[in-house]
């Protein structure tokens, strides 16, 4: 009984600094415009915070604070979102799909967030999208890369700012092509998920495509987080392919490739890396000349040289010493694309728009980024494509370089509206008839 | 032939490290009847420490062969320290209760002690590669593998013999051997079980942390690596029977050949290959490879 009435009036004093708290807050919001609070979820925690998680946060804040203060070039000087100072509520990505579901529960429901901007992992993301789709809540994922999406599913609320992984393959292919004319091997190691299972099916297909009777020495699976690729990489040099592929990201890159140099794994067989921009950053030393090495896009090095990239790059430097990596750039397409749907929806004449006047604007909308232009072409006007590039590693003076970068545009590495990657492909990368 | 070669190589040099592992593992099954959750933990916290002192002294520009000293000496920090003050600051309340009450305890420790990290040393990635490369190559076959990778095995045929004449040949292992057997009788017959235990206990933990420390070289030490590894270890001492230290080496060895001969034969069936084995272990040898039978104590 003791206990009882001890732990009740605890509660009672709790819920009592609740109802102060909550009678302190409204007037200090009502004095200027309402903030416009978007929920970012990130690695915070786990193998891919450091690499990945971490930097798209930092690029999120970065972001964040110029834009409230009014300090981003055009298009974007208009302070905040529609003049609405934007408040970050971060979230953590580690801990599984389940997890992720309920917080974005929470977040839409009980945080009452104005939008949902996140996921790195395509699980996470495609388990997230129908909960977006139930709750109507606008959700703009800036990083995941499965191509299963939007062209599984239609969905209203639903955004991705970025390319999916298809590009990312399909140029690959056409890298290799274009700088290894004599390449015949290809293997591949890649992880054992969505995500590494879609990167290698389409690069395999992209090759039988441009380089008919190519062969696969191996395709490498090993499970997500593995850490331990002794075996793989000696299955891998065993077939003396031309190239290795790889999808790897966040700590199971960095370990393939601590693991494999010494060895000389990525010397005999060149290896193609789709995400490997976010290793050069501290591995770059380690990367042996002539690795061709991915961004995800027109992301960090090979970012273009317009105002926007200048003052990103800047400000996140002066900030966090170190460049920001292509998960940066991705979440900065993320919010400036909310910005500008939301600035847009502004502009047809709704002062405050409604999440439905957000979202008829950002459907298929054309805007600009660090990362050059970005157009919101496929999934009906829900998915982003954009240029990507490839190059080579090569140390110059103690410093990794790139050389024999080359740029292909969307409409190349992108399959057209209404056409499943896959089927792309396999037809030559035109629509199937 | 080349091919089964590098798949008893790659599975041997696979095995040593999982064995390293392990061993802490079931050693401390085996005398405390702990099944410690937080190893992986303290596995995480040896590569930590490791990248740490190391990387300390390969900025300092000393002599880098010195860094493999500092990996072990990362692992005796880590023992001496947080071991014992897990064992008498923690584990030492709990004797005597169920092991399912150990398992939750040690599972709040292994949560405590990855936050305990998070809050050290940040969520950023720490590379100490250096002593990976640092002694050259060895041609096997076809293949070049660091020679590094004979130091891990070296490492974990020394942890194996010093255990088996640890336990057999002395006069503490013979101790150990009573506490085992019988914990009450032991004590009664002016043991000191304490000791024992505190002694086992540090050296489980020292075993984790080497086992890091030694894998702090091959990749990015980043919050959660021991996560994956302490699940792999799990696999380990179950088919080889939970606290049998033939067991753990012979689970090793299993896990790591089948592994190996996985990836290079049937790599898409990898994933899948270690828990198949462990179900077949099991199936036959419910308690695993070397555990006997037991009549069940009313």
């Amino acid at each position: 009984m003791k206990q009882t009435s001890k732990s009740r009036s605890r509660i009672t004093r709790l819920a009592a600094v609740v109802a102060g708290a909550a009678l302190l807050l409204p007037p200090a919001a009502r004095a200027e415009e309402p903030k416009f609070r978007i929920g970012v979820v990130t690695f915070l925690s786990g193998a891919a915070a450091g690499p990945f998680g971490v930097p798209a946060r930092n690029g999120a804040e970065v972001l964040a604070e110029a834009i409230n203060g009014g300090k981003l070039p055009a298009p974007y000087a208009k302070p905040g979102i529609g003049g609405r100072p934007i408040e970050l509520v971060f979230l953590d990505e580690a801990g599984g799909t389940t997890k992720q579901v309920s917080e974005f529960r929470d977040l839409v429901q009980r945080q009452k967030v104005d939008a949902v901007i996140g996921y790195i992992s395509s699980g996470d993301c495609l388990a997230v999208a129908p909960v977006a789709e139930e709750l109507k809540a606008l959700t703009i994922f800036f990083d995941c890369g499965t191509p299963r999406i939007f062209e599984d599913a239609a969905y209203k609320y639903v955004f991705r700012t970025s390319s999916h992984a298809a590009m990312d393959n399909v140029a690959a292919a056409l890298y290799v092509t274009e700088m290894m004319p004599k390449a015949k091997k290809i293997a591949g190691i890649n992880q054992n998920y969505a995500w590494g299972q879609d990167s290698w099916s389409d690069f395999e297909a992209s090759m039988q495509v441009l380089r008919p009777g190519v062969s696969v020495t191996t395709s490498q699976m090993p499970k997500l987080l593995a850490g331990q690729y002794g075996a793989e990489i000696s299955a891998l040099m065993a077939g003396s392919p031309d190239v290795i592929h790889s999808s790897f990201w966040g700590g199971d890159l960095d370990a393939f490739v601590l693991q494999a140099v010494p060895r000389g794994a990525l010397k005999k067989s060149t290896a193609v890396l789709t995400c490997g921009e976010t290793a050069t950053h501290k591995l770059g030393g380690q990367i042996p000349d002539g690795t061709m090495i991915g961004a995800r896009g027109p992301h960090g090095a090979y970012a273009p040289d317009n105002e926007l990239n200048k003052f990103f790059r800047t400000a996140y430097q002066d900030r966090f010493v170190l460049s920001p990596n292509y998960p940066a750039y991705h979440m900065s397409q993320s919010i400036l694309g909310l910005k500008a749907a939301y600035e847009k929806a502004q502009g047809a004449g709704a002062a405050a728009p409604t999440q439905d006047q957000i979202i008829a604007a950002f459907e298929g909308l054309t805007f600009e980024t660090p990362s050059g232009t970005i157009k919101m072409a496929l999934g009906k006007g829900h998915q982003a494509v954009e240029e990507t590039v490839y190059g080579q590693a090569k140390m110059v003076k103690g410093k990794l370089t790139f050389v024999n970068v080359k740029r292909y545009p969307a409409e190349k590495v992108n399959p057209p509206e209404g056409v499943k990657s896959a089927d792309w492909i396999k037809a030559g990368f035109k629509a199937p008839k | 032939m080349s091919t089964i070669l590098a798949v008893l190589v790659d599975g041997v040099i696979y095995a040593s490290w999982l064995f390293i592992i392990a061993a802490g593992l079931t050693l401390i099954y085996g005398v405390m009847r702990i099944l410690n959750m937080a190893h992986g933990s303290l596995y995480a916290l040896g590569a930590y420490v490791a990248a740490s002192l190391a990387g300390a002294w390969l900025r300092a520009g000393w002599a880098p062969m010195g860094s493999y000293a500092m990996l072990v000496l990362a692992a005796l920090v880590v023992a001496l320290v947080v071991g014992p003050l897990i064992e008498r600051g923690l584990l030492r309340f709990c004797y005597g209760r169920d092991e399912v009450v150990l398992v939750l305890v040690t599972y709040a420790l292994f949560l405590i002690i990855e936050d305990v990290i998070k809050l050290g040393w940040g969520v950023e990635s720490y590379f100490i590669y250096e002593p990976y490369g640092l002694l050259g190559n060895v041609e096997i076959g076809a293949l070049s593998y660091p020679l590094y990778s004979a130091v891990l095995v070296g490492a974990a045929v020394l942890v194996g013999v010093g255990l088996r004449f640890g336990i057999y040949g002395t006069r503490f292992g013979k101790l150990l051997v009573a506490v085992i057997h019988d914990r009450e009788v032991s004590a009664a017959m002016g043991i000191n079980v304490n000791r024992v235990y505190l002694v086992t206990f540090t050296l489980g933990t020292f075993l984790a942390a080497v086992g890091g420390a030694l894998t702090a070289p091959t990749v990015s030490v980043v919050p959660g690596m021991g996560v994956e590894t302490i699940v792999l270890a799990f696999a380990v001492v179950v088919i080889g029977g939970l606290g049998s230290m033939q067991g753990a080496a012979l689970g090793a060895l299993i896990v790591g050949l089948v592994r190996s001969a996985a990836v290079h034969f049937f790599p898409q069936v990898e994933l899948f290959s270690i828990y198949l084995v462990m179900a077949l272990v099991l199936a036959v040898r419910p308690r695993g490879l070397f555990v006997a039978a037991e009549a069940r104590k009313i």
